[in-house]
């Protein structure tokens, strides 16, 4: 079982070296260049040139992808061509914002989707179960910006409840932030809940199916335990994909959320970038966001064959 | 209060589509008795033994009669009193253990939880659960729960199920087929040892199973069951020494002749049409055959036996060129035939065909009968239009079928009538070989039987040879010439079939022999005495 882990940790580490290389040849294609943004109307050819040389533009692809990634090693990102500023001292305040509501969100969402996928696979066909489907169908078939604001339009603007816009500023209090993130996590909540929510269901009732399961009514054992202790362990893995799978959305998908509800996280500071043809940071975004997927579902690999009694208990024990 | 453990009157069960699966049947079962239900798939053997615990599998609902299972009624009972008494009272030993244990649980942990669900002091029932597994014969009894079910054999896991459903100290065991995904020299064991226990702690038993041989060495009385309905019901010697009924006649004639009769044997001289040479191959780096060599000649039936990982079928898969080997050679019709089966001719292909065990697995189910035996007709021999359709109906006629049934959808055919559209498949591509790997063990004993009577018929219309793998020593002994035994990717013995089963020569093939249990009542008796 270590060598299958460690495999897939040197996996994992491949794919991140492939996925930079693919960034930064992703924005060497990109249209336009930074120096004629920055110069605008004034652009002269003499100038571009200057410009270029100054930001270190004209070295070859090749040398300027090593430098790039051997920074990245590091810890350094690099410069921001628009401002001049390092880019991790821009980009980590960001991506701790998207992380903390990725976490709110998720503290929620992850609990409640898995324990409402047993307790609909348990209750397989009762009107809770049909509910449950009901509802997670009209949530995972709207989109975000219309959830978003539908909220907006109801708890803000009807009845007053939560501000419409999520402002945040650093040293703000625990209570004010969670007052001013809760629009925006309730809609990533119910973006979330409904997809790991069915998946478990799904998963707990395929394996419902089992021999074993049968088994299991046969020795007398009351439904609920049938479910919690024989069906759900075998299910695990299929669910932690699913809320891995999930979970990377919240963190490196919630880009249309934070328009919504002008929240400073990542996606947002990814897209500004892209508009000001600051490569770097826009390097550095995706980046971070290809690494928060890679490791996230390297971890959902990991468990699955952590999980497995199989790999867990070799046979040789046997001997 | 009556004497009777359990009391079925009059039950009917449906299957969710309205199926009637029991049409009213009522048995009693005394405490300590061992009641035999008999009969093919369908039945409703397995019916009977869940409905007794109150339960239909799949969604099958009993829809009349009374369950009376020491004294309470299972069909009113709430929920909450049927799950008191599983496990309990009545316990179930499932045909495969392998499935009916949760891989993620540890074995004790599993044994355990009902009895310390149900209250029972964990010191009790684990003293009870080792005494169980002594009594089991289980090795390293103080350690063996501690392990997961994929760390322990198959006979020791079977085991491990009649220790689980001994665990709450049942009035009544459930036993569907317990022993019949066991290898014969395993099965023989777990018999004994089953018979053991349920002998010591007096336990009353609902046995099922299609062997008859088996029941005879552990039922007190047999019920024979046929669609659903008791055929013939009474003590088992009496039951097998003077059948009342035609069907249990058929049952115990089919048996008895099985465990006999000797097929004629071809003596064939004519070309060798297929060797192997000392051939090894492997799966990835894990050895499967070791040095196996045969000859088959043009004409003859050689059987390869052996018990599950013997490497009987990797030899099938070899020869077929599924599995490269590692070395040595297999030579066909006189020339060398390449290891893999894409490097050879379509020529090489077309003369040998494969038939497999599981007819349903190897029939497409979105091919009708016509299409399934046309594609090598037209892919082989180019027959398309109504060449084509005059041949698959000349096919039909030949393994027994109606010429309409080309119209027809394999969901729309039996078991039995599955197998024979495989064969004919098979036969459309005009082989010299065809290679038959366990092609009666899912079938009903009564259906291979016919199986086993067509495939002699094609050898004598057509001259057919056969390579015959199986784990089912009767069947070896109704049709083969030869019979070449393995074990553990090794060939033990080759030998004329009379020969080795009157005098086998290697002490495997005389366990293999011994091991096949007889149809009389003592046989298990004589066995373990001689074994003691």
């Amino acid at each position: 079982m270590g060598k299958l882990i460690l495999q897939r940790l040197g996996l994992g580490v491949v794919t991140l070296a492939l996925v930079s290389v693919l960034v930064f040849a992703g924005t060497e294609i990109l249209p336009g260049d930074v120096a004629a943004a920055i110069l605008g109307q004034n652009a002269t050819p003499e100038s571009l040139a200057a410009l270029r040389e100054q930001l270190g533009l004209d070295a070859g692809a090749v040398s300027r992808y090593f430098a790039w990634a051997g920074g990245i090693l590091h810890g350094d990102l690099g410069v921001s061509l628009a401002n001049r500023q390092p880019v991790a001292d821009l980009l980590w305040p960001r991506f701790l914002n998207t992380m903390a509501l990725a976490g709110y969100a998720a503290i929620i969402a992850v609990p409640l989707a898995v324990g409402l996928g047993i307790l609909s696979a348990a209750w397989r066909g009762s009107l809770f179960d049909r509910i449950a489907n009901v509802v997670a169908l009209a949530t995972v078939s709207l989109p975000e910006y219309f959830l978003g604001l539908l909220l907006i339009l109801f708890f803000s603007v009807q009845w007053g409840l939560l501000p419409s816009l999520a402002d945040t500023w650093s040293g703000m209090g625990l209570g004010a932030w969670l007052q001013a993130t809760t629009l925006p996590m309730l809609v990533l909540v119910l973006v979330t809940v409904a997809q790991i929510m069915r998946m478990t269901r799904t998963t707990v009732l395929g394996v419902m199916d089992q021999p074993y399961i049968e088994t299991a009514y046969l020795k007398g054992i009351p439904n609920g335990r049938v479910v919690l202790r024989h069906a759900t362990p075998n299910a695990l893995a299929p669910i932690i994909n699913v809320v891995a799978f999930n979970l990377t959305y919240l963190i490196a998908g919630v880009v249309l959320v934070e328009a919504i509800f002008n929240y400073n996280g990542l996606g947002r500071f990814m897209v500004d970038a892209v508009s000001k043809r600051d490569l770097p940071m826009v390097q550095a975004a995706a980046m971070v966001f290809a690494a928060v997927y890679v490791i996230l579902n390297m971890i959902a690999d990991i468990s699955a064959i952590a999980l497995n009694p199989r790999l867990r208990h070799p046979r040789s024990k046997e001997a | 209060m009556s004497a009777n453990v359990l009391e079925i009157r009059d039950l009917r069960v449906e299957a969710p589509n309205g199926a009637v699966l029991l049409h009213g049947v009522s048995l009693d079962l005394r405490p300590g008795e061992v009641l035999g239900l008999i009969g093919e798939s369908g039945a409703g053997k397995s019916t009977i033994g869940l409905a007794s615990m109150g339960y239909g599998r799949g969604g099958c609902r009993i829809t009349g009669g009374e369950i009376r299972l020491v004294g309470t009624e299972m069909r009113s009972a709430s929920r909450p009193q049927r799950e008191a008494l599983r496990g309990a009272r009545i316990a179930y030993v499932a045909q495969s253990a392998a499935a009916a244990f949760n891989p993620a649980m540890r074995l004790d942990k599993q044994v355990l939880e009902g009895p310390l669900l149900r209250g029972m002091p964990e010191a009790e029932a684990r003293a009870w659960m080792l005494e169980l597994f002594r009594a089991l014969q289980l090795p390293d009894p103080e350690h063996f729960g501690e392990r997961y079910p994929h760390q322990v054999s198959g006979g020791q896991l079977q085991r491990a199920m009649i220790a689980m459903a001994m665990a709450g100290k049942p009035d009544i065991l459930v036993l569907d087929e317990p022993t019949t995904a066991l290898d014969v020299t395993t099965q023989i064991e777990v018999l004994a040892l089953l018979r053991d226990v349920i002998h010591r702690y007096g336990t009353a038993a609902l046995y099922i199973t299609h062997d008859l041989a088996v029941i005879a060495q552990i039922a007190d009385r047999l019920m024979v069951l046929r669609h659903g309905r008791e055929v013939e019901m009474g003590p088992t010697a009496e039951l097998l020494e003077n059948p009342q009924q035609d069907y249990t006649r058929q049952l115990v004639s089919e048996r008895r002749e099985s465990l006999g009769a000797t097929a004629d044997v071809h003596h064939r001289t004519g070309e060798t049409l297929l060797s192997v040479k000392n051939v090894n191959a492997s799966y990835g780096s894990t050895p499967v055959l070791h040095d196996v060599s045969l000859e088959l000649k043009r004409g003859e039936t050689l059987a390869v036996v052996g018990e599950s990982g013997s490497g009987k079928s990797t030899l099938a898969r070899l020869v077929s060129g599924l599995l490269p080997p590692r070395a040595g050679a297999v030579r066909f019709g006189g020339a060398d035939l390449p290891p893999r089966f894409r490097d050879r001719s379509a020529d090489q292909l077309r003369r040998i065909q494969l038939v497999y065990q599981l007819p349903d697995v190897a029939l497409n189910p979105r091919q009708t009968v016509g299409e399934a035996i046309g594609r090598p007709l037209a892919h082989f021999r180019g027959l398309t239009g109504k060449a084509q359709r005059d041949e698959v109906a000349r096919l039909l006629e030949q393994i027994g079928l109606p010429a309409d049934f080309a119209a027809r959808l394999p969901s729309a055919l039996s078991g039995g009538q599955k197998q024979r559209v495989c064969i004919a498949r098979a036969l459309a591509a005009e082989p010299d070989l065809m290679i038959c790997d366990e092609v009666t063990s899912a079938l009903d004993p009564l259906v291979a039987e016919d199986i086993l009577r067509l495939l002699r018929k094609l050898q004598d219309d057509l001259g057919m040879t056969y390579l015959f793998i199986t784990h089912d020593l009767s069947v070896v002994q109704r049709l083969a010439d030869r019979v070449m035994v393995m074990s553990k990717g090794r060939v033990v013995e080759t030998n004329d079939t009379a020969t080795l089963f009157a005098a086998p020569r290697d002490p495997y093939t005389r366990r293999l022999l011994d091991a096949v249990p007889q149809l009389r009542t003592d046989w298990l008796d004589e066995v373990m005495a001689a074994r003691a």
